[in-house]
């Protein structure tokens, strides 16, 4: 044949091919390189960062696990996985003891007969722990809560969305809205001012190497061991998490091989729930339960999801520790002041989605 | 039922949900002014002239401010599809450049910001230039730096998946937030930054300064209405619209789909800069607590998904009608709805935005406005005429 | 070994790619002469579609090289592709919805000046006797696919046959050297199909075009291809005019094998 003439290319096609040769540097290990030196280097230097870090990295890998299998499933970002786990959070506390804001704003009233703390002795801090197993009873109550809660939505929203074979932007748009939605529930009924579990002194725990963390911590960290256990056997060991990740890989042929797609939507929405449910309350257990948190918390969720590769879910888990040490660590620096913390997600994002738009695990397109 | 029956010449061709849009908008209209004068009455018995007409102005003022952003997000999203849930960046952005360029050097000792050449720029006094030239190059400026930034985000984000850019809008918007807050010596920090001088200021009473206020962003409104409409109704509109609907077959009909859609996230973004130059004008104080999810991203995709996506009137509409029940809501303090709800009315407020929006979703995906059926105005102009003239014989 | 004397066109040079674990296309190597009329058949999975998309630039391909005119496209933006004058159709249609029938033509011409912004808002003249030359085309091209009446329609409310004379129609409105088509037929009225079968031979005699057709309905293919190209598991199986493909057997066995399987 003649041969072939090479095409000139315009600038952006050249800033294109930079981009993808930073990327093929990042993918020769640089970035698996860059992300042990750092978290190397913080073990020593910044112990207490890391610390935190993991234990947030561990909440983090949750969210971003759910919001993954959400988006290999149904194709579209869950931009309400933020709201979702602080109203989860706050369901809990409900369960727990019943508290909302009363007639006037400041003012507090309970709306539930019975809580959880009315149980003998569920209150009464276990271990070092500054809660009791009221908790515990309370965060899976909020898992089926919230699982039920998310199929709810899917039918009454989403589901309807899909028969008329929106577009991916709706969704997300409707998902918008509804993290919207469930802020203001939140405010409501709790308001806008902080609130925390329990009023308890925090118990710090030594460990050896010089290390030391809340009691609670090492209960949220044990938390989402077990959760995430769970989680991998059913999507690697049972028929439906295998119909779920063949979804995800492919949904004509997932269609075509007489996989029922709603039922495996369903189960997608109440595994994610429950996902959503632990981190939520765990998330509240570090930090605190707050309104706002929800939304800003949607930047290292989807930088954990898209540092694994949006859809691969031990993608997101790596993704999740990650962005949550990254994140600790990064505002240790003198320049960076703690109020960016999320902007360091943010950071991480845009800096995959130059070098690796696939993620870490993804193959280089 | 009844409007379903046998309708005079006028209403034929309209839908009942016409009719429902056509009471909201003229609720809306009448019970504003009744309002105004009601809050008149906090200050005065009997109310007054000027009070009303002050909360009159200020209600304009903002539908006119909001209009300006929702138009800017109806280019993104109305039109091309591109999903922007950061408008809270490029609209803070067109404020604090507006006011950092229009005021003039820091005084005293908690205030710092960068900038402060309001008054470098009467360059030619006897043209009374104080008065409007640092706010023609900071409007400019403001509409430029939206845009640049608008670039930065469209470079790594446009040519993956939608979503991804839905994503990098909302990171934005967050580290945007939060410089200015940070960032201490930039514009302040959480104080803020007061006294952002109003163009044109020096030429009337500071108490009539409200009316002139309602002439200059009205004026602005319109000058963007007009270029958008024509900008989008042509065939660069077309592609657009091409784009909402399906990106792969605008690229198999040669459109080069990267360039089309930066090009409207930046146009979009530049005109939200300008609506934040507005605002910083029309209110003169930036805080960056004002400049909230709620308030400066959310509210602007309820003005358009409930006016119309891809309508620049619906987008002008919308903003009418959303901030129009919002400040009734306001109204409806006053009236014994027991504490339970009055406590928590903001956030019921925005409980009823959220619920609009997947509403119109699922319910009206139009809006009250929905999209012209020709996006070429050169195309509805031919078929008017064709329409207007007897057919020509059909050749055979 | 290409019994037709004319140059190719359209050169597939070892292209292969793979989803996964999965090869759609494998090793392909065939082309096309220019101003012929070439049908690709082959079964259900066969790797048409996923070359077709290869070619016009939405997918790159793993390895292997395309040439058109005998430069280079394997790796260009689709819609570089189609200003090198190859367009496609898709299987199926890609229809602006939320357009008239009308404009879903007038949007595909080249070289639209209104496309820029500067035009749209100060060459406004310009822009109107572009808009009058596309106008005029575009009736003119709806006439002849039979869909006129249907000009001020949204083409989402077209039939499935109609959307795919719609796909077609976009084609014609550029001049293109060469269209690819795929699966034209499907859903059309039979009746109609045969006029346009005649209408692509005319255009083909006329213009000069070159087109390259999957089609399932062998009725059809017969009635319009000059030469047959078979693909099975992604390349090359035979080729020949419709009388030799027929005849041969791998052809009846990879059929035959695709239902079974
Ligand atoms: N985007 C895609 N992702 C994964 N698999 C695909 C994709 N496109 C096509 N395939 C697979 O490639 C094979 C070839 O498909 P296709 O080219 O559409 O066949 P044909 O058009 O010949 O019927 C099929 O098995 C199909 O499932
Ligand atoms: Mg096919």
């Amino acid at each position: 044949m003649a041969t072939p003439q090479t095409i000139s290319p315009n600038l952006g096609d050249r800033l294109r091919g930079f981009q993808r040769s930073a990327g093929n540097i990042a993918a020769g290990g640089g970035l698996w390189a860059a992300i042990i030196g750092f978290t190397v280097w913080a073990a020593f230097a910044e112990r207490d960062a890391l610390t935190v870090g993991i234990v947030l990295g561990a909440i983090l890998a949750l969210g971003a696990v759910g919001l993954t299998l959400i988006f290999g499933v149904l194709k579209f970002a869950h931009f309400a996985h933020g709201d979702s786990m602080m109203l989860s959070a706050f369901i809990a506390w409900l369960l727990l003891n019943g508290i909302i804001v009363g007639e006037r704003a400041g003012s507090e009233t309970t709306l539930l007969p019975v809580t959880i703390n009315d149980l003998p002795g569920a209150d009464s801090a276990i271990w070092e722990f500054s809660f009791g197993y009221g908790l515990i009873v309370a965060m899976l109550l909020t898992a089926v809560l919230t699982a039920g809660m998310m199929v709810g939505i899917d039918r009454v929203v989403y589901r309807r969305l899909r028969r008329r074979k929106s577009g991916i932007v709706i969704f997300a748009i409707a998902s918008l809205g509804l993290a919207f939605v469930m802020r203001s529930v939140i405010l409501i009924f709790w308001g806008p001012t902080p609130r925390l579990y329990t009023p308890g002194i925090r118990n710090r725990i030594d460990l050896p190497f010089d290390v030391s963390v809340l009691a609670d911590q090492l209960f949220i960290l044990a938390a989402a061991f077990v959760v995430t256990g769970i989680v991998y056997v059913m999507l690697f060991r049972t028929k439906l998490g295998k119909a779920m990740r063949a979804m995800a890989d492919n949904p004509d042929l997932a269609l075509i091989s007489g996989i029922d797609t709603d039922r495996i939507i369903t189960w997608t929405w109440a595994v994610a729930g429950c996902l959503i449910a632990v981190a939520g309350v765990l998330l509240a257990l570090q930090a605190h339960l707050d309104s706002e948190l929800g939304f800003a918390l949607l930047l290292p969720l989807f930088a954990a999801a898209i540092v694994g590769g949006l859809g691969n879910p031990q993608g997101a888990l790596v993704g999740g520790f990650v962005v949550g040490i990254t994140q600790e660590v990064a505002v240790t620096f003198d320049f960076l002041s703690p109020g960016y913390k999320f902007s360091v997600a943010f950071a991480i994002l845009i800096l995959i989605l130059l070098v690796r738009p696939r993620g870490l695990f993804g193959e280089r397109s | 039922m009844i409007l379903a029956g046998k309708r005079p010449a006028w209403a034929r061709g309209l839908k009942p949900s016409d009719f429902i849009a056509t009471a909201v908008l003229l609720t809306i209209t009448l019970a504003i002014p009744f309002i105004a004068y009601e809050q008149s009455r906090g200050a005065f018995p009997d109310g007054n002239i000027a009070g009303t007409m002050s909360f009159y102005t200020a209600f304009l003022v903002t539908v006119g401010v909001f209009a300006l952003l929702t138009m800017g997000l109806n280019i993104q999203w109305g039109y091309t599809g591109v999903i922007n849930f950061g408008v809270l960046a490029f609209f803070m952005l067109g404020a604090y450049t507006t006011a950092i360029i229009t005021k003039g050097d820091p005084q005293g000792d908690f205030t710092t910001y960068i900038g402060g050449w309001g008054n470098d720029l009467n360059l030619i006094p006897a043209l009374a230039t104080d008065q409007w030239l640092p706010f023609v190059i900071a409007t400019a400026a403001a509409a430029l730096a939206a845009g640049l930034l608008a670039l930065l985000v469209a470079f790594p984000t446009l040519h993956l998946r939608e979503d991804y850019l839905a994503i990098a809008t909302i990171g934005i918007a967050e580290v945007m937030r939060r410089v200015v807050i940070e960032e201490r010596w930039m514009v302040n920090g959480s104080r803020g930054l007061t006294g952002v001088p109003q163009p044109l200021g020096g030429l009337v009473d500071q108490s009539d300064y409200k009316y002139l206020n309602v002439v200059i962003v009205g004026i602005v409104v319109i000058i963007v209405f007009f270029a958008l409409e024509r900008a989008v109704r042509s065939p660069w509109g077309r592609v657009l619209r091409g784009l909402s609907d399906d990106e792969e077959a605008t690229a198999a009909s040669g459109k080069n789909v990267f360039a089309f859609k930066t090009q409207s996230f930046v146009v979009g973004a530049a005109i939200m800069g300008i609506g934040g130059s507005m605002y910083a004008y029309a209110f003169s104080a930036l805080s960056p607590d004002a400049f909230t999810h709620l308030f400066a991203t959310f509210i602007f995709w309820a003005m358009l998904m409930v006016g119309g996506s891809g309508n620049n009137k619906g987008a002008i509409a919308g903003a009418y009608v959303i901030w129009g029940l919002w400040t009734i809501s306001l109204q409806m303090q006053g009236y014994e709805l027991g504490d339970v709800i009055e406590s928590r009315m903001p956030f019921i407020r925005g409980l009823l935005l959220g619920v609009a929006i997947v509403g119109v979703l699922l319910i009206r995906p139009l809006g009250l406005l929905p999209q012209e059926r020709r996006v070429s105005a050169w195309v509805e102009r031919r078929v008017k005429k064709e329409r207007s003239t007897p057919a020509p014989p059909a050749e055979t | 070994m290409n019994s037709d004397q004319r140059p190719p066109i359209l050169t597939v040079e070892d292209v292969s790619k793979a989803f996964g674990g999965l090869k759609a296309v494998n090793h392909a190597n065939l082309e096309v002469a220019e101003g012929s009329i070439t049908g690709l058949i082959g079964p259900n999975g066969a790797g048409k579609t996923t070359l077709f998309n290869i070619i016009s630039g939405f997918i790159k391909p793993d390895s292997g090289h395309i040439a058109f005119q005998g430069e280079r496209i394997d790796g260009i933006p689709p819609h570089r592709v189609f200003h090198r004058g190859l367009v496609r159709t898709f299987q199926i249609p890609r229809e602006f919805g939320g357009m008239t029938v009308l404009e879903n033509l007038m949007l595909v011409p080249k070289d639209q000046e209104g496309e820029h912004l500067w035009a749209a808002w100060f060459l406004p003249w310009r822009v109107s006797r572009q808009e009058d030359e596309n106008f005029t085309k575009a009736e003119e091209v709806l006439r002849f696919l039979n869909l006129h009446q249907l000009r001020d329609e949204y083409a989402l409310n077209l039939s499935g046959g109609q959307k795919k004379l719609l796909e077609l129609g976009r084609t014609l409105m550029c001049n293109p050297k060469m269209i690819l088509l795929d699966e034209p037929a499907a859903g059309v009225n039979r009746t109609l199909m045969r006029g346009i079968v005649n209408d692509i031979k005319r255009l083909r005699q006329d213009l000069g075009i070159t087109f390259f057709v999957i089609e399932h309905d062998m009725d059809i293919v017969a009635l319009l291809c000059d030469r047959l190209i078979v693909m099975s598991e992604g390349s090359k199986l035979a080729e020949g005019t419709p009388e030799e493909v027929r005849a041969d057997e791998r052809v009846l066995e990879a059929y035959l094998g695709g239902q079974v399987r």
